[in-house]
This record gives structure tokens, C-alpha cells and sequence, in this order.
């Protein structure tokens, strides 16, 4: 489904931990979104000096209802665009564009997944163990964050799924450390055939690199700046192999944000490899920016 | 004395004025001055999601080269005060695949198409204008002449009116003579009418004015340079009143040379000041971030915004501002609003 543009209506905004969570009213979203799908936000009002978008995954959505449509987000403060977000009152107009990516792969099969989330990462993994499950998948999850207030979704992840781990690194909760740490003995435990994640890129990494190491295949939700979120700006690129075998620097907003983890090329994000498609000769280029080109 | 009621409102509120928005740039006709802005827009495909990019006056592609082009590693952007410093490098998959591809679509859709080439010397520009010239589809070539200059050692083509004078005349003698070929200019540059001047000469048809202006943003986190490529273009708002003046003295020194104006439009108010500066059209670019469906908000309000000011040709509006005798302003009238309205809307 096409993404749309809609004037959203903040219906409700609520603390969970350190973390918001925004529900909209935003109809024609909620109707084509899933598991994996972000939405972009213009934040600051429509005289804002912030122009650029801020992209959230969706951690779910209502179709219909009293209000119409919604979708619901969860976000920390980081900037003055969420730090916006996080001052918003009911009926205040969000401009929303939705629902945008690539949304997790699902299998045909039921087989038995693994979901990984750091942080608020986990927000759209939910909406995903749902699905799996109405597939006959078995779901497990591991959950990780710094500290207890910045874990999300625990509660929610007991109920929907087998077997849960929870990490964290100051150890206010669950065990001490990362989800790194416990993702091998889970996998082993399940068997899992899949491992969903989202979070960091560095998490990101290492679980492709666990869930390879067992023989499973990885989703990863990868977290790259955006501007706009629809495809124009060329900000959020990252490397990637295609089924050609070849690399090109690629849009996480539309071929992402979801990417098969064997496909990343995890050691050079924040690089252009150079056997990347239309990689600059060695020495013909020179390190200073000189451009005052137009992307 | 002169007042005028400035509305800010939005399209669906107000009925659109009989104004007739038709311009043209030297030999392209448009039905009306709303282009997208070149490597804000990519090829049109992903806008026209948002809004029937064959409802505005042209879509103008992000600049293509010679070759497949990786860009710069990332991180490519920060965001500024009303704007964004990008570093992206020019990526793309290179004119070949540009026009089996992305034209073909432009083509089949039935969209206006300036196309903007990029090159690293006046060989490649002319072999990129050669490759078009054998394709449907091209309303006008855009020469994005602020680009890297691998053969001037990191400088800009459009930096100097000779290198710039250089690639325009080879790329006009390239190009369909039926075709315009418009210069995009850098602001960075200290007598920029000198430089509209000398592209003029060489033979283009008009000047798209103006690319990003270089600038610098440090992370104050890590203390390095906030972008991979450590320098980027500005864009944006914030750049608008230098593209407003940019357009102003080209004008006043070249009246009868179309421009195509750019810069931090990201209203049907701000495309008004570059059609008063003396633009015939205007690209909106950056904005498109903000609002993917802008350049049809902007045309819309534009045509309000002309008809509240008494125009009834966006032609006649086109170096308004530029009038010296006051006694015969025609505008000067006192305008009503139609119906009652929200400031706010």
C-alpha cells in the first residue's frame, strides 16, 4: 500500500518508564501497516524551524474504533524534535506520513522465532509476534536496555510469548548485561529458525552474527538518520549486497528499514565499501568536502 | 501607502483565484511556475505518492552523471536552524540506467522533465548532454555547475566565469538547439552576476538560482565535523533571503534572462518574493522533506496569493518588485479577504 499523508490528532501521550508513548489519530494508516512499518512526523508545529521528519516505528495501530484510525508510537527524548513530541497535548495536529518501508518478512512455515529488542526497539516487535504466532510460530523474546526504566514492553512480551530473557546492563532487572549475552542459550533452547531484531546498529550486528552462528536466519530493523523518510533525501543509506552479489549504498527508509542481516554489511555502515556500485576511485578523491552540491 | 492583508491560507479553504499561472522558460512552456527542486525530489516517482506530479509545472530530477555514483558515507546530514546541511555526493545509478529508468517513467507518466546533469569536467558534461539529446522526454536541461571540479582542484565550476562559461557553452552546442539548457548557480560566489553574465554568453537560456551554499556543522559531542563529508550545502528556509537577493541583482542586470528560482520556498509567500525578485518560476526543494506534498501547496497558495494582489496573469507579477515609478502601482489597492478565514489555518 502507497503511504499517505495525513493531519494527525494527538489522542493521547503517556510515560512508560523513561520512555512516551503517542497514540494519533491518523486515518488511512492503520488500515496498511505492518510489523516493521514507521511512520514519519513533522514536529514543531507548521512554522517550525525543524524541518526535518522524525521516523518511528510502529508499535501498533487500531483500524477502526470512535475515533478512526490510529497508530501508536514510543519514543525517548534525544532532541528538540521528541523533546517537542514529549510537550504535545490531546487534539494537538500532527502532520503523519504513513505507513512507510519494508515491513519484517514473515515465514511460510510455522517456525520457531526468536524477537530481539534493545531498548524502545522492541516497540515493533509486538505487533510481530502476534502475526507469527497466528502462524503457528513459536515466539520467544529477549528484551534488553540499560536500566529498568529504559526496558519496553516486558510485561507484554511474557504474554504473547514461550520463553523470555530480559537484560540489562546496570542489572536493575533481569540479568546483568546485554541481550548478546543471553540470545545463544536461547536459541539453542528453541531452535530457533529465525531471529527478528530491533534496536542499535551495534546490537543489530552482533545478533546477526549470533543467529548466523546457529544456523538462523536474521530481520533486522535497522535505526539510520532520516530527513524524510519517503525515498528523496539519500541521508539514510547504508551498505548493502544485493541477490546480484553486489553492494550499493541504499535507502533504509524504502528498502528498509528491515533487511535480511546477511545482506548488511555490518563492519562498514558509516562507509562507502570500495567495491560498493559507483564507489569512488582510491586516490582520485579528496578527503574535504568541497560540495556545495545538491544531494 | 500600500497595505496588504497577508493570508496564510491553506488549499481546500479558500477557491483558487482565476490567475493564469502559465510561464516559460525561455522556450519551455509550463502551465504553471511550480517545479521541484533538483535532489529533493529524486525522479518524481516517490512524490507522486503525495500529490499528481503532473499537476505542477515540471519535475526537476536529482543530477545525474556519467556513471554510477555511490555518494559520500554517511552521516550525510544535520539539521540546521530552519534548514539541513547535506553532504550526499551526488549519488545515483548514472544516465544510462537515468534514462532507461527514471525517464521512461517521467515519460510514461506524462510529467515535464528538466533534467540536472552533473559532471567532473566539460567532456563529461558534454557526453551527458550528447546522451540526452537523443531521448523524448526532456523539457529542459538543468547544468548543476556546483558540483566537485576534479579538474580545478576541488573548486566549483560555477565558482569562476570561465570554467563556468565552459561547460555551458560545450553542453548548448551538445544539447537539441530547441531545448533550454539553464545554469544552476552558487551563491558562494562574490559577484554572482558576473557569473550569470558569462553563462548567459556562453549561451544559456536561463539561470536556476541557487544551489546550497557550503557550510559546516560541528557535533559538540564528538567535537569532529557533524557530517562524513565534514562540509555540506545549506538549505532550506534559512538560506531563502540569500536566494531572494541572488534572484534580485541577476534580474536587475539581466532582466530579459528567465531565472528559476530556489531557495527555502516553502510557502505560496516565499515563491511570491522569487517571482517579485524577478524569477519566472521556482523550484521548491528542501521542504519536500517537511512535506512531501508541498510543491502543489506552494503552487496553490501561490495562485491565492496572486489573486489577492490584483494579478491576473502570474506573468505580469514575474520582476514586480522591481518597479521604480510608485504613482502607477496597480497593485496598490487595498485587498479583501474573500470570506472569513483563520490566520492560523
Amino acid at each position: 500500500m502507497a503511504p499517505v499523508q495525513v493531519r494527525g490528532e494527538v489522542l493521547s501521550l503517556r510515560r512508560l518508564g523513561d520512555y512516551f508513548s503517542l497514540t494519533l489519530v491518523a486515518p488511512g494508516i492503520a488500515e496498511g501497516a505492518r510489523p516493521g512499518h514507521f511512520i514519519a512526523l513533522a514536529v514543531g508545529g507548521d512554522d517550525s524551524a525543524m524541518l526535518l521528519r522524525r521516523a518511528f516505528s510502529i508499535y501498533r495501530v487500531q483500524e477502526r474504533g470512535v475515533y478512526g484510525g490510529t497508530v501508536e508510537i514510543v519514543f525517548a527524548v534525544h532532541g528538540k524534535g521528541t523533546a517537542w513530541l514529549s510537550r504535545v497535548s490531546p487534539h494537538d495536529p500532527i502532520d503523519v506520513v504513513g505507513p512507510l518501508g519494508r515491513p519484517f518478512a514473515l515465514p511460510k512455515e510455522p517456525v520457531t522465532a526468536t524477537l530481539v529488542g534493545g531498548g524502545y526497539g522492541s516497540a515493533p516487535l509486538f505487533a510481530l509476534a502476534e502475526q507469527l504466532r497466528g502462524r503457528g510460530c513459536r515466539v520467544d523474546f529477549v528484551l534488553g536496555a540499560s536500566s529498568e526504566g529504559r526496558l519496553f514492553g516486558a510485561l507484554e512480551a511474557k504474554r504473547m510469548s514461550t520463553q523470555v530473557a530480559i537484560t540489562t546492563e546496570d542489572g536493575s532487572l533481569g540479568e546483568r548485561g546485554r541481550v548478546t549475552d543471553v540470545l545463544p542459550q536461547m536459541i539453542e533452547r528453541s531452535g530457533a529458525d529465525i531471529v527478528y531484531a530491533c534496536g542499535p546498529m551495534g546490537m543489530l550486528k552482533a545478533v546477526h552474527r549470533i543467529a548466523t552462528a546457529y544456523g538462523a536466519h536474521s530481520q533486522c530493523a535497522v535505526e539510520e538518520a532520516m530527513a524524510c523518510g519517503i525515498g528523496v533525501c539519500m541521508t539514510c543509506v547504508l551498505p548493502v549486497t544485493g541477490e546480484d552479489g553486489l553492494t550499493r549504498m541504499v535507502r533504509s527508509c524504502v528498502e528498509g528499514p528491515v533487511f535480511r542481516g546477511d545482506r548488511v554489511r555490518w563492519d562498514e555502515i558509516g562507509t562507502v565499501p570500495p567495491d560498493t556500485v559507483g564507489a569512488p576511485a582510491p586516490v582520485s578523491t579528496s578527503p574535504n568536502g568541497t560540495a556545495g552540491e545538491r544531494p | 501607502m500600500t497595505r496588504m492583508r497577508i493570508t496564510t491560507t491553506r488549499p481546500g479553504v479558500r477557491e483558487l483565484p482565476n490567475v493564469d499561472m502559465t510561464t516559460s522558460l525561455a522556450s519551455a512552456q509550463l502551465p504553471n511556475p511550480v517545479l521541484t527542486a533538483s535532489g529533493c525530489a529524486a525522479a518524481g516517482r516517490e512524490l507522486d505518492q503525495f500529490f499528481d506530479i503532473t499537476a505542477i509545472g515540471a519535475v526537476v530530477t536529482k543530477s545525474i552523471m556519467l556513471k554510477a555514483r555511490s555518494g559520500r558515507p554517511t552521516p550525510r546530514m544535520a539539521e540546521t536552524p530552519s534548514g539541513m546541511l547535506n553532504s550526499i555526493g551526488l549519488q545515483g545509478p548514472g544516465i544510462d540506467e537515468f534514462i532507461d529508468k527514471d525517464l521512461a517513467w517521467l515519460r510514461t507518466r506524462g510529467a515535464r522533465t528538466v533534467v540536472s546533469i552533473a559532471g567532473g569536467s566539460v567532456d563529461e558534461y558534454t557526453k551527458l548532454a550528447h546522451r540526452l539529446r537523443s531521448v523524448d522526454g526532456v523539457t529542459a536541461v538543468e547544468v548543476n555547475i556546483s558540483c566537485p571540479n576534479v579538474e580545478d582542484r576541488g573548486e566549483v565550476f560555477a565558482c569562476h566565469p570561465d570554467t563556468a562559461a565552459a561547460v555551458i557553452a560545450a553542453v548548448r552546442r551538445a544539447t537539441a538547439p530547441g531545448i533550454p539548457v539553464l545554469a544552476k548557480l552558487s551563491p558562494d560566489v562574490s559577484d554572482i552576476v558576473g557569473i550569470a553574465r558569462a553563462v548567459v554568453d556562453a549561451g544559456a537560456s536561463g539561470l536556476s538560482m541557487i544551489n546550497t551554499t557550503l557550510g559546516l556543522v560541528i557535533d559538540t559531542d564528538t567535537m569532529r565535523p557533524a557530517l562524513g563529508g565534514v562540509t555540506g550545502g545549506l538549505s532550506g528556509p534559512a538560506i531563502r533571503p540569500v536566494a531572494v537577493r541572488c534572484v534580485w541583482q541577476v534580474h536587475q542586470a539581466l532582466p530579459d534572462v528567465p531565472i528559476l528560482g530556489m531557495g527555502g520556498i516553502r510557502t505560496g509567500l516565499d515563491a511570491l518574493e522569487f517571482i517579485l525578485a524577478g524569477a519566472s518560476a521556482v523550484s521548491v526543494g528542501t521542504v519536500v522533506f517537511n512535506d512531501p506534498g508541498a510543491p502543489l501547496r506552494v503552487l496553490h497558495e501561490l495562485q491565492l496569493a496572486l489573486g489577492d494582489r490584483g494579478f491576473d496573469r502570474l506573468r505580469d507579477a514575474v520582476g514586480f518588485a522591481h518597479r521604480v515609478d510608485p504613482v502607477e502601482e496597480p497593485a496598490a489597492v487595498e485587498v479583501e479577504a474573500a470570506a472569513p478565514e483563520a490566520d492560523d489555518a
